[in-house]
């Protein structure tokens, strides 16, 4: 297989700080090549430099065979390397097709462009990707699956030639992805490369040629996935054998009988129609269901972010008003949203501050704060939750990934919540904080907390939670107690109401 | 409507259910054009209880486009600092230091000179507020506030606080002070900035780029968009346009003078948020801003000849202005 790009020896430090020490990667014509590797392994650092949006330290680029020197996107662009941003590269205000063509627009004489040509061609591509988006909606419109095709259309409108997918189905319902899969093949049809970057093993399996694993910065192995096991993965991502973290266990103490929370036919906007469960001291309830299924929006509303239109809370069997997110605080109940870096922190504030945040209350002296017990506090939550964040006072923007949800995590358990709800808390995490995240919660529970756990990743769920409710058009469609799911396709088929 | 990023609703996206989307166009219908209707509603309402004022006299609509063209000018450079998610607080002063600065050449060196002075002070300020902004990732809030002492400074300062009298019939006549028939010169002015400035924003890739770099920064600069050029060039255009603007007052007012444009960096905003422009950028609708700049003149007029005291007007007006931005607001 010849390769449409190669990567070899490529080294890059930030701020004296070394990231990538030497890294070798390659993509053949035609290959879907998966990328893995913890959070900090160097995996965004080497997509931006193949990328043309860093400038590398040392080592070569090679296209079709030939060395090239990227010192801009535009230089990466025109050597047909297009990236599908993880953090989306359109302009939400913009059309379609105004956006598949910005900056490339057909022009007539006197410089007008033509935003017919643009719809005609966005047409023709769709077309041919048989994909069926409006061209003209506004992008900002439309929902995350339709976003992604839009950035997937844009990138082959350029001509590109290898597409880089960042987590592209991290916010997909399964028939999205199956759409988007079935994408990717057509795309490797037509002999364009793919580098697919997933902390999901089941989907690398089920799409990738090979993979190569980075691991502290630097190429560990580069397989084919059919010689290659999950476990051999997994090992060389973490960089120790799989401690069965996500797999189910019993849990050290089981749930108590106590009612905690109780939700009686909650109405919440369009989203949520008549919830009622009940949740008890030391239970981990698993809330599963499709995009849409209203699972956000009841965690919204049980924190009282949106209103709860008609229905009751009670917590220990006394009735209680949520109407906003203090309320629900002051009620004992924290939510960790599912969009860690617009809902949960401040991201230009120090890790410090950050973790303080909710709890500036217990930490005052008089009016004004205490910055001691401040600092002692943030540093054992850090302990506690083994945060890594060289310097406490810098900034949670430049925190990995996984440690930015550690963060917010910490952040809120640091208000010692009676019960704490958790939307997605896994997503974009590796696979090794996975563990360490799924850890947590079990000792929350273990402690007599309750923890309400929505997720769209079934095994993380199958492997924390103690009943599972499934949601269906904002309504509860079933509630499995875990013993009562055999294995995640039977889960997978409750969520799809067959 | 000639503005296609803003006045088509957003269309069906395939997986909205019918009714999510008839509610869609149905909240898109009349916000967007909320300008327009409020436009007609106050003009018919001022018709209706000034009737015997002379409101709908020739005179005095003609008038209201007069007092308009200038806020009209600059609010139109605006549009694209506004769109591109900036904000140019100088244009004010910035006219009134091009109208000294005009007066003050064509009194020393004649006509040409003074066109060429006038336009230089809206370069040079325009190259020092983009460059600033671009280069050196300074708010525009910051510098064009900054931008704003200055210019109104050195205007106050170069002539003593004195009026500077324009005697050059030739620059009274081009900038404003003439007629082409029974059209005032002035509304030719406007209407040729209205003009190009909303070809120039909808249909060409430069104005694209300022309204995708508004929306986006991100997905513009990775999209292959010169970001910094651009914010660069917005500003650079907002303070020749003022320049011009500023030769406007002076030559319809055959003078300079530091006081010519000031405070209406305000009623320019005003009229770029009435008009549809995104105050986040992302959004822009020149227009839209034509509309604006009107109905704000729109409200003056009929305001001074309804007889009310010029601090109930700035009440009424300040109203006005908080009510058709609070309609037009997208949920």
């Amino acid at each position: 297989m010849s390769a449409v790009v190669e990567l070899r020896g490529i080294r890059k430090s930030f701020d004296s700080v070394p990231v990538l020490l030497g890294v070798d990667f390659e993509v053949g014509y035609g290959e879907v090549h998966a990328l893995a590797g913890g959070n900090g392994a160097g995996k965004s650092t080497l997509m931006k430099i193949l990328q043309g949006v860093y400038t590398k330290d040392a080592g070569e680029i090679l296209v079709s065979g030939t060395p090239v020197a990227f010192s801009s996107v535009d230089d990466a662009k025109a050597a047909g390397i297009g990236m599908v941003f993880q953090e989306f590269s359109l302009v939400p205000s913009l059309t379609v097709a105004q956006n598949l063509y910005l900056t490339a627009e057909k022009r007539n004489r006197v410089g007008m462009i033509s935003d017919r040509d643009s719809r005609d061609r966005g047409r023709r591509i769709f077309a041919d990707l048989e994909v069926e988006v409006d061209i003209d909606a506004v992008v900002g419109d439309l929902s995350t699956a339709y976003w992604q095709l839009t950035e997937i259309a844009k990138a082959v409108a350029q001509n590109a030639q290898v597409l880089i997918l960042d987590e592209p189905t991290a916010s997909l319902a399964r028939n999205e992805v199956d759409a988007l899969f079935g994408l990717i093949g057509r795309l490797k049809g037509r002999g364009i490369s793919i580098i697919y970057i997933s902390h999901r093993m089941d989907e690398i399996y089920r799409i990738a040629d090979r993979i190569t694993i980075l691991r502290d910065g630097r190429s560990l192995f580069t397989r084919r996935l059919d010689e290659v096991t999950p476990a051999e993965i997994v090992e060389g991502i973490i960089g120790r054998p799989d401690d069965g973290a996500l797999s189910y266990r019993e849990r050290e103490s089981s749930a108590g009988t106590d009612v905690l929370l109780e939700a009686i036919t909650l109405y919440s906007g369009t989203r949520v129609r008549g919830v009622s469960f009940q949740l008890r001291a030391g239970e981990i309830l698993g809330i599963a269901g499709l995009m849409g299924s209203g699972r956000s929006e009841l965690a919204r509303c049980l924190f009282g972010i949106d209103r709860i239109d008609s229905g009751e809370l009670r917590m220990h069997g006394r009735r209680i008003d949520v109407r906003n997110p203090r309320d629900a605080q002051r009620a004992g109940i924290a939510l960790i949203p599912e969009d860690r870096r617009e809902q949960g922190l401040v991201l230009e504030h120090s890790v410090t501050d950050n973790l303080l945040l909710p709890v500036l209350d217990t930490i005052r002296r008089g009016p004004f704060l205490d910055t001691r017990s401040g600092r002692r506090l943030s540093r054992t939550l850090i302990e506690r939750f083994a945060i890594k964040a060289g310097d406490a006072d810098q900034p949670v923007r430049r925190l990995s990934g996984g440690n930015q949800q550690k963060v917010v995590i910490a952040k809120w358990l640091g208000t010692r919540p009676e019960v704490l709800i958790m939307d997605e808390p896994t997503a974009g995490v590796d696979i090794g904080t996975k563990g360490e995240i799924v850890a947590m919660i079990r000792r929350l529970a273990d402690a007599g907390g309750a923890v309400i756990v929505i997720s769209s990743e079934f095994p993380e769920l199958l492997a924390v939670s103690d009943r599972v409710l499934v949601l269906r058009n904002g309504a509860v469609a079933d509630e499995l107690a875990r013993a009562a799911i055999p294995d995640e396709e039977s889960l997978q088929l409750a969520v799809q109401g067959l | 409507m000639a503005d296609p990023t803003t006045a088509r609703p957003p269309l069906s996206t395939s997986g909205r259910s019918t009714r999510d989307l008839i509610r869609g166009l149905a909240d898109v219908d009349w916000r967007r054009y909320v300008i327009y209707i409020a436009f007609v509603a106050v003009f018919v309402l001022f018709a209706v209880l000034l009737r015997d004022d002379g409101f709908l006299s020739q005179g005095n609509l003609l008038n209201i486009f007069r007092q308009t063209a200038t806020i009209t000018v600059i609010a139109v450079g605006m549009t694209y600092v506004i769109a591109c998610a900036e904000i140019d607080l100088s244009v004010g002063s910035v006219a009134g230091l091009a109208s000294v600065c005009s007066a003050m050449a064509i009194a020393h060196w004649g006509l040409m000179a003074g066109i060429l002075a006038g336009l230089a002070v809206g370069v040079v300020v325009g190259t020092i507020n983009g460059g600033l902004v671009s280069r050196l990732g300074i708010p525009s809030f910051l510098v064009t506030l900054g931008m704003l002492g200055i210019a109104a400074g050195v205007a106050q300062w170069i002539t003593h606080s004195a009026p500077q009298p324009i005697l050059n019939d030739t620059f009274n006549l081009i900038f404003g002070g003439g007629d082409f028939g029974p059209i005032p010169g002035l509304l030719v002015w406007m209407a040729a900035f209205v003009v190009v400035g909303a070809v120039v924003l909808n249909r060409t890739r430069f104005g694209r780029q300022v309204v995708a770099t508004g929306g986006s920064r991100t997905a513009a600069e990775f999209t292959g968009i010169d970001t910094r050029r651009i914010k660069f060039q917005v500003l650079l255009i907002s303070a020749t346009v003022a320049s011009v603007a500023g030769m406007l007052y002076a030559g319809r007012l055959q003078s300079g003078r530091f006081q010519w444009g000031s405070g209406d960096e305000l009623s320019a905003i005003a009229a770029v948020i009435l008009g549809g422009t995104s105050l986040f950028g992302g959004r822009g609708a020149v227009i839209g801003t034509l509309f604006g700049a009107l109905l704000i003149g729109l409200i003056n007029n009929g305001l001074i000849l309804a007889g009310l005291e010029s601090s109930q007007q700035q009440v009424v007006r300040g109203v006005i202005i908080i009510l058709a931005v609070a309609l037009a607001r997208k949920k």
